[in-house]
């Protein structure tokens, strides 16, 4: 990475979708990919005289995510209104939460280049998602456009970190950490690509050992890790490269563009929404009692970091392989689940990090859709280690199993694949190639070592491969060193 | 006198021994409206098929509980499914909700007849119904006169004998002033008492739904019906509803009712002032013990009313875009042009004014100004009656300043318009029940009594209005209506 004379500043807003059965205000479906307006209702819709009322499950979730994020839980907080017009959105205003939201001063730690840093958490608070305009065609040229109601009323939780974060390295790491936290504790599906999980970030960039913060830009629009810290590392440049022409940073929102790979301008600090927030009249105040917040904390699941902690005390495995390992719980169940069948937690996390991940990313699949159980990776590993199979073997054989879903024991029987072990068999093939190669037998017993790898190929050439390599070089040892 | 002039539990009496049928009743009452609708005009929409469909299903099950075959008509704010619900403004002209507010759906399932949608002041901003954006509603008693408002249209079909009782919303005053001016009873009950879900919100934390009736004793009977916990609206209450027919009682020895001295000052009309003191005296006479209070805080309601309801206002009304329902402006060019000229047409001088007003008072750099400063004012008021209610069991005012003024009397001043609800503000800020009944004639028109009571003691005020009722015969008088 190239060396600035500037520090990067970065602190990231976080929009986490709640995956609740219903929606926050309405008993609507929470539910992605539905036809378009079928999960609606006068309320999420905005009807006249419809009433908000707050969906138990959605503070539940809140909760649980705020005490994943180590945040201290409010035990008095209250909804406002967020006035803007948009036609996406119904009433006009947004029901949010401005002065007092649900979760204050938390953290999450993140792991760059080698060390532990702490990245400050602000705030997490509730709110209700909008719903879509379907353009025809792009936003200024289309003639008319729909609107989509189906993700008005979803449940949001908006997480703003400090603004702790020094690359767009690290800012990635945050927000990798701050989705498998979410996904660890049970809250949200945390998919970029439907939604589930976006992301904001506040940039600035000040000269190295300057206290006072530069001004900041806020970048939208990204919508995968990538773009994340393509955008960063981009906007960073643009304003170290401004500043270093004598020209001022302006305080503005901008937006990415994926495919020109820069930011630009979206509106400025003058332009800025005076959103006239004031409390929620329709909703009372939010009150959380300590025993409300205990009973979430005792059925909160395993965390990363928690999990990260026992492979690493449990199993001896490096961080390396423990990160990838907790990426998400679905990963981390497959792998638990494989050790229980095959104690060798080494061998299935190289396993996983290799052959399954090649297979997961050609085939752009989540491990919950993957064909392979978990108990037949055991099994297949287990072979290997028994010498049934090759290593060589057991990865054509996965190649079969990941496409089939086909346990492997079966498909080593159908294709006859299984290594020849058994002594008497090799013995008898051995003697047949040293009659049929007396000169190698000569040069072997001459004292030409190099000799016996001819022979052990000839026997492996005669058993197409299946007879077990190791137990041949021994045996043929044997054999020689009897004549 | 017709059936149509006769009250609630009158009816109710008369069906349950089977001595009219529900369809006579309707019959009566839509008779009475094609002689007065022309002059009142209190009704924007009229389902005399339906109701008299309604009736006769009542009349062939034969069974009288509840409100069984008695006939009422909603203010235009209520969402009723598969009805044309307006609230009186041009941009919900052709709006028919698919849903029925929570006490229309109760009215429905008592057996009530629902006859029709009444006339109001547009978003039920206004004092006059003037405001409609349709017509204005005329006063039973002197057509050339006001009938109040919001609720104009829900007071003046009462009065006027077209229906036994109505249901309107009350936000300063709209249940009261309009009851006052029109010489019936008016409920605002407490604040969470009843369902505000369906009931197009004009300040959320102030609207408050109530009833209209000829009586005290309907008054108790409607109010039972709709009153209750509502799980679909988080500011209703769930507390107990107690049995408000064990209030209809005439003992009030040692009831002690304060007089406020702020709310016999204040512009009120001399006439109007001295027919409450004149029921002050009846009160005294029947043994109640009355003394005079301060509520130092009363002349800061008024702007500080203003400030809240339509900061409120702005963002309930911010719904009307065009978008999903309502007015649209075709003619618009792009889609900011399309709100706001679809705004532009839908709403009325007056709505457009309390929309800037409360848009105004929440921007960035005003709100602790205006708002909070505000809210502030509301807590030293609800302390104001706090403190009273320590002491004292009601609280009795005149309702409004004057009798119901003239057509086009106040128009174009709204700050005069706006005065109107002096004396009703207070007891929206502080969340209490208030009722108006009628004490007193000034110059040929009704006068009414405010009684103030403590949250969710609705049956006190009632109490002490039925003693009232009982020992006077105000309620008994009707308009001339000029018919036969």
């Amino acid at each position: 990475m190239e060396k600035y004379d500037y520090e990067i500043v970065i602190g990231l807003e976080v929009h986490v979708e709640l995956k609740t059965k219903t929606k926050i205000f309405c008993a609507c479906s929470n539910s992605f990919g539905a036809e378009p307006n079928t999960n609606v209702c006068p309320v999420c819709s905005g009807f006249p005289g419809m009433l908000p009322v707050l969906n138990q499950q959605v503070v539940d979730y809140a909760i649980r995510a705020g005490l994943a994020l180590n945040c201290e839980i409010s035990p008095y907080s209250k909804f406002d209104r967020k006035n803007y017009f948009y036609p996406d959105l119904p009433k006009a205003y947004q029901i949010s939460q401005f002065d007092l939201p649900i979760c204050l001063n938390g953290y999450l730690d993140i792991y760059v280049e080698g060390r532990t840093k702490r990245i400050g958490i602000v705030r997490a608070h509730m709110e209700e998602d909008a719903g879509k305009l379907v353009h025809q065609g792009s936003i200024t040229q289309t003639a008319f456009s729909l609107v989509d109601l189906n993700r008005s009323g979803v449940p949001l939780l908006e997480i703003v970190s400090q603004p702790d974060m020094r690359s767009a390295a690290e800012a990635r790491e945050y927000l990798e950490k701050l989705r498998s936290t979410m996904l660890f504790a049970g809250v949200s599906d945390c998919k970029m690509q439907e939604g589930s999980l976006r992301c904001d970030a506040n940039v600035s960039v000040r000269p190295w050992g300057e206290a006072k913060l530069g001004t900041r830009t806020e970048i939208k629009n990204l919508n995968s890790f990538r773009a994340l810290e393509k955008a960063i590392e981009y906007e960073a440049r643009r304003q170290m490269d401004a500043l270093d022409d004598g020209e001022l940073i302006v305080q503005e929102t901008r937006t990415w563009d994926e495919e020109k790979q820069v930011t630009r301008s979206m509106r400025s600090k003058e332009e800025a929404h005076d959103y006239r927030y004031f409390p929620e009249p329709d909703l009372p105040p939010l009150m959380i009692s300590p025993e409300w917040v205990e009973s979430i904390a005792r059925e909160m699941p395993e965390l990363p970091h928690q999990a990260q902690q026992r492979l690493m005390d449990e199993y001896g495995l490096p961080p390396y392989d423990v990160a990838i390992l907790t990426s998400t719980p679905e990963y981390l169940a497959y792998f638990d689940q494989c050790v229980v069948d095959f104690s060798q937690p080494k061998a299935v996390a190289n396993w996983m990090m290799g052959e399954l991940n090649k297979y997961l990313n050609q085939s752009n699949m989540e491990i919950s859709a993957c064909l392979v159980q978990p108990g037949h990776l055991a099994a297949l590993l287990k072979m290997v280690d028994e010498g049934t199979i090759s290593g060589k073997m057991a990865k054509d054989i996965f190649a079969e199993m990941f496409a089939s879903g086909n346990e492997p024991q079966g498909i080593v029987k159908e294709k006859g694949l299984a290594q020849i072990s058994d002594q008497d068999t090799l013995i008898a093939m051995i003697e047949e190639v040293l009659k049929a190669n007396p000169k190698v037998v000569e040069d072997y017993l001459g004292g030409k070592q190099k000799a016996a790898g001819f022979l052990v190929g000839q026997v492996m050439k005669a058993t197409k491969g299946q007879a077990n390599p190791t137990l041949v070089n021994q045996l043929i040892d044997k054999c020689l060193s009897a004549q | 006198m017709q059936l149509c002039d006769l009250t609630i539990h009158q009816l109710k009496t008369r069906l349950e021994k089977k001595e009219i049928t529900s369809e006579e009743i309707l019959d009566s009452c839509l008779g009475r409206i094609k002689e007065v609708e022309p002059d009142v005009r209190a009704f924007i929409t009229l389902l005399e098929d339906n109701a008299r469909n309604s009736a006769r299903l009542v009349d062939k099950q034969g069974n009288y509980r509840g409100l069984s075959g008695i006939p009422y008509g909603l203010k235009d704010i209520f969402c009723t499914r598969g009805v044309l619900t307006t609230c009186a403004s041009r941009i919900l002209e052709n709006f028919v909700p698919n849903y029925d507010a929570t006490v229309a759906g109760r009215l429905i399932e008592a057996g009530g007849i629902m006859v029709g949608k009444l006339n109001m002041d547009e978003f039920a901003m206004g004092s006059s119904t003037e405001q409609s954006a349709f017509f204005p509603t005329h006063n039973p008693w002197d057509h050339s006169r006001v009938p109040g408002g919001s609720s104009g249209g829900s007071a003046a079909a009462v009065a006027a004998g077209e229906i036994p009782f109505s249901l309107g919303t009350d936000t300063g005053g709209s249940i009261r002033q309009p009851a006052s001016y029109c010489g019936v009873v008016g409920l605002k009950p407490t604040y969470g008492r009843v369902s505000r879900w369906g009931v197009i919100a004009y300040a959320s934390s102030l609207d408050q739904v109530g009833v209209f009736t000829r009586d005290v004793a309907d008054c108790a009977l409607v109010l039972q019906t709709i009153a209750g916990h509502d799980p679909l609206d988080s500011t209703s209450i769930d507390i107990a509803v107690p049995d408000y027919a064990e209030s209809l009682q005439n003992d009030i020895k040692g009831l002690k009712i304060a007089y406020p001295r702020e709310y016999f000052q204040q512009g009120v009309n001399d006439e109007v002032k001295s027919a409450v003191v004149q029921a002050l005296k009846t009160y005294d006479s029947l043994g109640a013990v009355i003394d005079e209070v301060s509520l130092p805080h009363s002349e800061y309601a008024l702007p500080a009313y203003y400030l809240v309801a339509t900061a409120e206002a702005s963002a309930n009304l911010a719904r009307y875009d065009g978008v999903r329902y309502g007015l649209r402006d075709f003619s618009a060019e792009n889609v900011v042009d399309m709100f706001s000229q679809s705004r532009a047409l839908g709403f009325g001088s007056d709505v457009k004014r309390r929309i800037m007003l409360g848009t105004y008072a929440l921007s960035s750099g005003y709100y602790d100004a205006y708002y909070l400063k505000a809210l502030k004012v509301r807590r030293l008021l609800k302390n104001d009656f706090d403190r009273v209610f320590e002491d004292f069991d009601v609280i009795a005012a005149p309702t409004a300043p004057t009798v119901a003024f003239k057509l086009g009397e106040q128009t174009g001043d709204p700050l005069t318009l706006y005065m109107n609800d002096i004396l009703t503000v207070p007891i929206n800020m502080a969340g209490l029940p208030g009722m108006s009944i009628p004490c007193g004639f000034a110059g040929g028109m009704p006068v009414g009594m405010q009684l103030i009571g403590k949250p969710f003691d609705e049956g006190t005020i009632i109490k002490a209005a039925y003693a009232f009722e009982q020992a006077t015969s105000f309620h008994l008088a009707r308009p001339g209506l000029g018919v036969k």
